[in-house]
């Protein structure tokens, strides 16, 4: 135990952050050990870049603690922190040239003259811009800006690299150059990288490990296969490839039911009957002419060359749509049977089974929650001014095109295809969040209005 | 004929024929007349008389070299009293700075004659003696706000993610403002200086009614000749002072017009 504690150069405990009254961070833990290649991953918006921003010591934090190399460095200034970072922007000085942006920091430490050119030159050298040091900064391209920056940064070697979304900036090509040269650099420097992207495919090349991130909370921990195969929510699975992601009932171990049938699977511990959410990768699922092999039958209705597969989307009888990606082709239009292996069923346990607020009842008809009084029905029971548990189910909740017609107003803040309907998260105008299956199509940020009606709404004691 | 009227305006290149017009009438033809009087004589025809008189005449050139002096002490109190307001304004939250800088903008709405002469009402009442002392107040208040006003401009556009890759760097509060902030400013400081300068050499008035015309710049000889009719003395003098204001937008910052350009002066 101690010597694996020896090994964490970054240990972040129970960090939060907040931005004008709004929590941006909650409960943050993570381990870095020395060496290791780490992956912030989450979409705009998630607190990735507030995080490495706490870390790089340009943001306080509200709450929790954050050790680098064994000491405790929550309140120190930037300057005096043993990391360095890579800026998405690049950042490079641009009254300078190539050769003095990097040497800014050795500079500063007031090295011997020699010793630094030394150290610059070397640099240069792994980064491949050697030849360039008299270059302003602004007679270079995107990609070798990039360069110029990682190498002002491990020149001064830290402890740990922080880069923020340092290759949001170039096209795919060099983006994709830049990522193997990333990770050869890691490898050759030896030192830990913390990386920040919001590009899934960049994070499984490059990570030993991912720290998946949404609404500011971390999702899941692991290497690239584990967040792969078992992801532990349905946000990670949606995140993290392509998935089909469908409503399931766990009969008992090792019998699934989705989309209208029973299925062998290798999960087991959860209750009998215990509705969960389960995850089938495209690539895993087996298309082929019918016949007796078949767990599901359906029609093709579109497919799809995508260079190396063809990407399939199959509707069953039941009416479900399930993406299929192989290498053999099925015309849209022709019948198939699909059979998935046991051990290619990926079950998780739902995050939640319907909405459930806090509220209070205002009136013998009346009960409010997320900062209206909804109608409900008379036979309650309850005292005005008693707080209760309010719950309605995703399907209950009736969304409008027009903001005003609804009770409230909120945005389409995420969106999940259930293969049959789809699992909208909605953000209301107090923050929370109403979980919505709808078989309408919306977009990520629709303005929409909310309506429940009162036989929707379940009031229980709290 | 009407048509030929529209086809005539349609053109887009004849759109800039009242400029052309406006800049060879008012720029043009008076610089080509200032250079035309300056190397005639009294007596008409081309002579090199009245440089010779101002290079001969020791008061015409201590009051140029005083002038200068002035010109170069007033520069340097404006950017020590400017570059901290400026900096400090930068900080600021935008729209607090705003209002500020309307603030130190405010006074230059009103007509700087009827400000410098509130400014000698100002000495009397506080019985303060008129002469290089005022002097040196009327200027510094006149020009502080050319020269705060570039120099905001520049530390307002600095990056402020190039100031965060400073202190990433181990740099510490000063090291950052001397290393990023300060260099990054100098197109501002550039162009505060070229916009302090320039005015202040060729300025009289100021002069005249602060120092109750007990000290002459260079701009009161020139304007003395002129009203006295010495017109192509007069314009020898102007040209050796537009020289001169050429010559320090010339030698500021390189003569880098970039910078002038990124100060917001042009």
């Amino acid at each position: 135990m101690k010597l694996n504690t020896d090994n964490h150069i970054i240990t972040i405990e129970h960090l939060s952050h907040a931005f004008g009254g709004k929590t941006v961070l909650e409960d943050i833990n993570l381990t870095i050990r020395k060496g290791e290649f780490v992956t912030i991953l989450g979409p705009s918006g998630c607190g990735k870049t507030t995080l490495i921003r706490l870390i790089a010591g340009f943001l306080k934090a509200s709450e929790g603690k954050i050790s680098i190399a064994g000491e405790d460095m929550t309140q120190t200034p930037p300057h005096l922190r043993p990391v360095n970072t890579v800026f998405q922007k690049y950042a490079l000085f641009p009254h300078l040239n190539v050769f003095n942006n990097i040497a800014f920091g050795l500079q500063l430490k007031k090295l011997p003259q020699d010793e630094i050119k030394k150290k610059v030159m070397q640099v240069l050298k792994i980064v491949t811009m050697t030849d360039y040091e008299e270059r302003d900064v602004d007679t270079l391209s995107g990609g070798q800006q990039q360069r110029v920056a990682i190498a002002r940064a491990i020149v001064n070697e830290p402890k740990v690299l922080l880069l923020d979304e340092p290759l949001a900036a170039l096209d795919l090509k060099m983006r994709k150059d830049m990522q193997l040269e990333i990770k050869a650099m890691q490898k050759k420097l030896g030192i830990s990288f913390l990386y920040v992207t919001h590009d899934q495919e960049e994070a499984l090349t490059l990570s030993d490990t991912i720290v998946v991130m949404s609404e500011g909370v971390i999702q899941q921990t692991g290497t690239p296969t584990e967040i792969y195969n078992e992801p532990s929510n349905s946000f990670v699975a949606d995140f993290i490839g392509e998935s089909n992601i469908l409503n399931g009932i766990m009969i008992r171990d090792n019998l699934v039911e989705f989309a209208g049938h029973q299925v062998e699977c290798v999960d087991k511990g959860f209750e009998p009957n215990e509705p969960v959410d389960v995850v089938l990768r495209p690539e895993d699922i087996y298309i082929f002419e019918m016949s007796d092999a078949a767990q599901f039958s359906g029609l093709v209705t579109s497919s799809i060359f995508k260079g190396v597969h063809y990407e399939m989307m199959v509707t069953t009888p039941e009416g479900y749509e399930i993406i299929i990606q192989d290498y053999h082709c099925f015309e849209a239009g022709r019948t198939v049977g699909l059979r998935i292996k046991p051990f290619d069923i990926h079950v998780m346990k739902k995050e939640r089974h319907c909405n459930a607020f806090e509220g209070s009842i205002w009136d013998s008809s009346h009960v409010r929650f997320l900062g209206h009084n909804f109608k409900c029905n008379d036979d309650h029971g309850f005292a005005a001014g008693t707080k209760v548990k309010v719950q309605v189910d995703f399907n209950n909740v009736i969304l409008q095109d027009n903001e005003e017609d609804g009770m409230l107003g909120g945005v389409v803040s995420f969106i999940l295809y259930k293969g049959n309907h789809y699992h909208l998260t909605v953000l209301t105008p107090e923050n929370e969040h109403l979980f919505v299956d709808s078989h309408d199509i919306w977009d990520d940020g629709d303005q929409i209005g909310i309506s429940i009606s009162p036989e929707s709404i379940r009031i229980e004691k709290l | 004929m009407h048509r030929r009227i529209l086809l005539f305006i349609g053109r887009r290149r004849n759109w800039s024929i009242p400029y052309v017009l406006y800049l060879s009438f008012f720029v043009l033809v008076p610089l080509l007349l200032v250079v035309l009087y300056a190397f005639t004589s009294e007596t008409g025809g081309f002579s090199l008389e009245n440089f010779r008189k101002f290079l001969m005449h020791p008061e015409a050139m201590n009051i140029l070299i005083y002038s200068i002096g002035v010109a170069m002490i007033t520069t340097l109190l404006c950017l020590l009293l400017g570059y901290p307001a400026a900096y400090l304004l930068s900080r600021m939250e935008t729209r607090k700075a705003r209002l500020l800088v309307i603030l130190f903008i405010l006074p230059m709405w009103i007509n700087f004659l009827i400000r410098t002469l509130a400014t000698v009402a100002l000495f009397g009442f506080l019985r303060l003696p008129l002469g290089e002392g005022a002097l040196m107040f009327g200027m510094v208040y006149n020009f502080l706000p050319f020269m705060i006003y570039p120099i905001y401009n520049s530390l307002q556009k600095t990056d402020p993610n190039l100031i965060e890759a400073a202190q990433d760097l181990g740099a510490n509060p000063r090291q950052v403002f001397f290393r990023t902030i300060l260099p990054l400013s100098f197109p501002g400081i550039a162009s505060g200086i070229i916009m302090v300068f320039m005015p202040v050499i060729s300025t009289f008035a100021i002069a005249e009614l602060l120092t109750i015309n007990n000290i002459k710049l260079f701009g009161t000889t020139l304007q003395e000749n002129i009203y006295n009719g010495m017109w192509n003395f007069g314009a020898a003098l102007a040209l050796v002072m537009l020289l001169l204001v050429g010559l320090t937008s010339l030698l500021n910052s390189g003569g880098s017009v970039k910078a002038a350009e990124e100060g917001g002066l042009i």
